[in-house]
């Protein structure tokens, strides 16, 4: 039947040609070759993607230079730009917001995978898949009018009152800030973390466990010490999801971060990062340095976010070696 | 064969859009501010005449941009293109560009302070400190002595401005700069600038939100924003020495004031203006029509819909509370249409 469809009538092949026209025919052939492409077509967007950037942003790097990435003065009218502050709140949000989301999101994800039972975990789950689909805009009302508020009258006097000898927590908060952008994102990121991770732990092999609890481990030791360490790539690969969905976040963190280029130590201080400030100054950007300097915070991020994720690979890899019964995971 | 046909209603779909693109569509780009009333506009036009203008409302600085590469037929724009900018129109294109103003608009000053319920007048020499960083709490005397009476508390002020490049800030920032030298110095005007204080909002609604949930703040929003929100802003004193609060009339004013030293090319700030009751921190909102035209039909649309507006048209400017131009600019833009060829 798949032969019929692809028949080509009235070909008269020579020889050489004979063999690769009835691979066709094989239909295998034509499959290869298209599924090829699409996963070309990822490359070439990601090529793309660099090059365009690289070749709209070739005013400001011959402008600034290396000097872009530690400069902190960020003036439209003077025509001075650096991105300093802004790689700053991009990366001290969505750090805040895995040492947040990562703790929560692994822990929810071993209760749903080993301990709930399945009436328990089914329907949670549902509610899981359901805040990953929520779109960040509303996230981002969600900031100001609950987390804000919160910040202002609960959170920040209470991280005044027992951890403000720490210079993390000084200093007047608003309400927006560094801190209230990273509760945001981790709340966001959480879902992928959980989504992720249940999948990843639910596919470890049933005799991995059993074989633990036959040597007398207890239930959790079992999963603590077998199971976790079995889905850790899995795992891992949650939590570069989360980190890339934090570093890129653009709605949500503008509505929340006080869109205040700065750099200070106070997490309570208002920041910016850098999507944030490509989405606000976008539209209105005049004059081709401003543009093209916006262009190149986009090449900044995309750095960002490649280093970042080189990084923690790096750990993993690390740590993969030094730990043990990571088995073939 | 299903296929065949999909690709025949596919080819045949495309084919329909590019005849609509072929057919006298008009194209223009540009300021988000007055969106509201083009489009009306282009929508009351399009019924009378049936000529097709399409809008997009992509931002001023996007709009100069477009119509300088000529994607689009006409630009719009909430501050005036800058020197630099004409010439790079004339480099391109071989042909000049013209400003238009169409409508005007205003920026408020808005705050929030607990215990506060007065309308709170503002001195320019206020403003400019508390957006500077100078005035940092709300019994300076600065603020105080323009405000007998009412109990301003000794809290630090949180300023909020816009995150996003806008006309408003170009507004606001034109008026700091024109009654502050130091402003002038260290901030400058334009759709963004480097803050020296505060919290950014992203639009209208993001300043004011954020105005409603920080205590002791103060901020700026379009007069329109304000009036359909009904949120309550402060006086501001003139260069006549009133303190004036925005409305339809006091913005007019502004533009009637401003008239009589108006340049031909259109391209003025009418921040602080003179007159008694004229509102200082006022402008136009212009359209940027280009000079000459390759196609004879787009430029005669173009030319009476741009009439058009500011005559018959104006009768739609209060309604949405946008305020009308003055009889003066009016006459004066009708004969410098005539330019357009």
């Amino acid at each position: 039947m798949a032969t019929s469809s692809i028949h080509v009538p009235g070909a008269d092949p020579v020889d050489d040609s004979r063999s690769f026209l009835s691979r066709l025919r094989n239909g295998d052939e034509i499959a290869r070759l298209i599924t090829f492409l699409f996963a070309a077509s990822v490359v070439l967007i990601t090529v793309m993607l660099v090059y365009e950037l690289w070749i709209d942003s070739s005013l400001a790097r011959q402008k600034f230079g290396l000097a872009f990435f530690v400069t902190k003065l960020w003036d439209p009218i003077a025509e001075q730009f650096g991105a300093a502050t802004f790689i700053y709140g991009t990366v001290v949000t969505a750090g805040v917001a895995l040492l947040m989301a990562i703790p929560l999101g692994i822990g929810a994800a071993i209760f749903l995978a080993e301990l709930a039972p399945q009436k328990v975990s089914d329907p949670l789950q549902f509610f899981i898949d359901l805040l990953a689909a929520v779109p960040s805009v509303i996230y981002g009302v969600l900031g100001v009018f609950i987390v804000i508020p919160m910040m202002r009258t609960f959170i920040a006097p209470t991280l005044k009152a027992t951890l403000g000898f720490l210079p993390l927590f000084q200093g007047p908060a608003y309400g927006v800030g560094f801190l209230t952008a990273g509760i945001v994102l981790a709340i966001m990121v959480i879902p992928y973390i959980i989504s992720v991770s249940r999948e990843v732990l639910l596919s470890v092999p049933r005799d991995q466990r059993e074989a633990a609890l036959a040597l007398g481990s207890t239930r959790w030791e079992s999963t603590w010490k077998v199971v976790v360490p079995f889905a850790r790539t899995g795992i891992m690969g949650s939590i570069f999801l989360a980190l890339a969905r934090a570093l890129g976040e653009t709605m949500a963190v503008t509505m929340v971060i006080g869109n205040t280029p700065s750099i200070s130590s106070s997490l309570f201080a208002p920041g910016y990062s850098i999507a944030a400030v490509i989405a606000n100054e976008f539209t209105e950007a005049t004059g081709d340095l401003y543009l093209q300097s916006l262009i190149q915070l986009g090449l900044v991020l995309f750095l960002l976010t490649f280093i970042l994720n080189g990084l923690a690979r790096l750990l993993m890899l690390l740590t993969a070696a030094r730990g043990s019964g990571t088995g073939r995971a | 064969m299903k296929r065949l046909s999909g690709l025949l209603v596919l080819a045949l779909a495309l084919a329909g859009v590019m005849l609509a693109q072929g057919g006298g569509l008009i194209n223009g780009a540009g300021a988000t501010f007055p969106y509201p009333i083009y489009s009306k506009w282009f929508d009351q036009f399009h019924k009378a005449n049936g000529a097709q203008i399409n809008y997009q409302s992509v931002g001023s600085g996007a709009g100069i941009k477009q119509v300088t590469e000529g994607t689009v037929d006409f630009g719009a724009s909430d501050g005036p293109m800058n020197d630099d900018q004409l010439k790079a129109y004339r480099a391109k294109n071989g042909t000049g560009i013209l400003h238009f103003p169409t409508v005007l608009g205003a920026a408020v000053p808005t705050y929030n302070i607990p215990g506060v319920n007065e309308t709170l007048n503002f001195t320019p020499d206020a403003l400019a400190g508390i957006f500077l960083g100078r005035i940092s709490k709300w019994n300076d005397p600065a603020i105080a002595n323009a405000n007998k009476g009412v109990n301003l508390p000794g809290n630090d002020i949180v300023v909020i401005h816009r995150s996003d490049g806008s006309g408003t800030t170009y507004i606001w920032t034109d008026y700091l700069s024109k009654v502050s030298g130091d402003w002038k110095d260290k901030v400058g005007k334009g759709t963004s600038v480097n803050w020296p204080v505060g919290l950014g909002g992203k639009g209208n609604e993001g300043v004011t939100g954020l105005l409603k949930q920080t205590p002791n703040s103060i901020g700026y929003v379009e007069l329109i924003y304000a009036a359909q929100n009904k949120i309550n802003y402060g006086t501001v004193k003139n260069l006549a020495g009133a303190f004036v609060k925005a409305d339809l009339a006091s913005v007019s004013e502004a533009a009637a004031g401003a008239s009589k030293t108006m340049p031909e090319d259109f391209r003025v700030s009418i921040t602080n203006a003179p007159g008694k009751t004229a509102y200082p921190i006022s402008s136009f909102t212009w359209l940027l029509i280009p000079e000459k035209f390759k196609d004879a039909t787009k430029r005669d649309t173009i030319k009476n819909f741009v009439k058009w507006a500011i005559t018959d048209g104006q009768g739609d400017a209060e309604a949405l509370s946008y305020a009308k131009l003055p009889k003066e600019v009016v006459d004066k833009e009708l004969k410098a249409l005539s330019k357009v060829q």
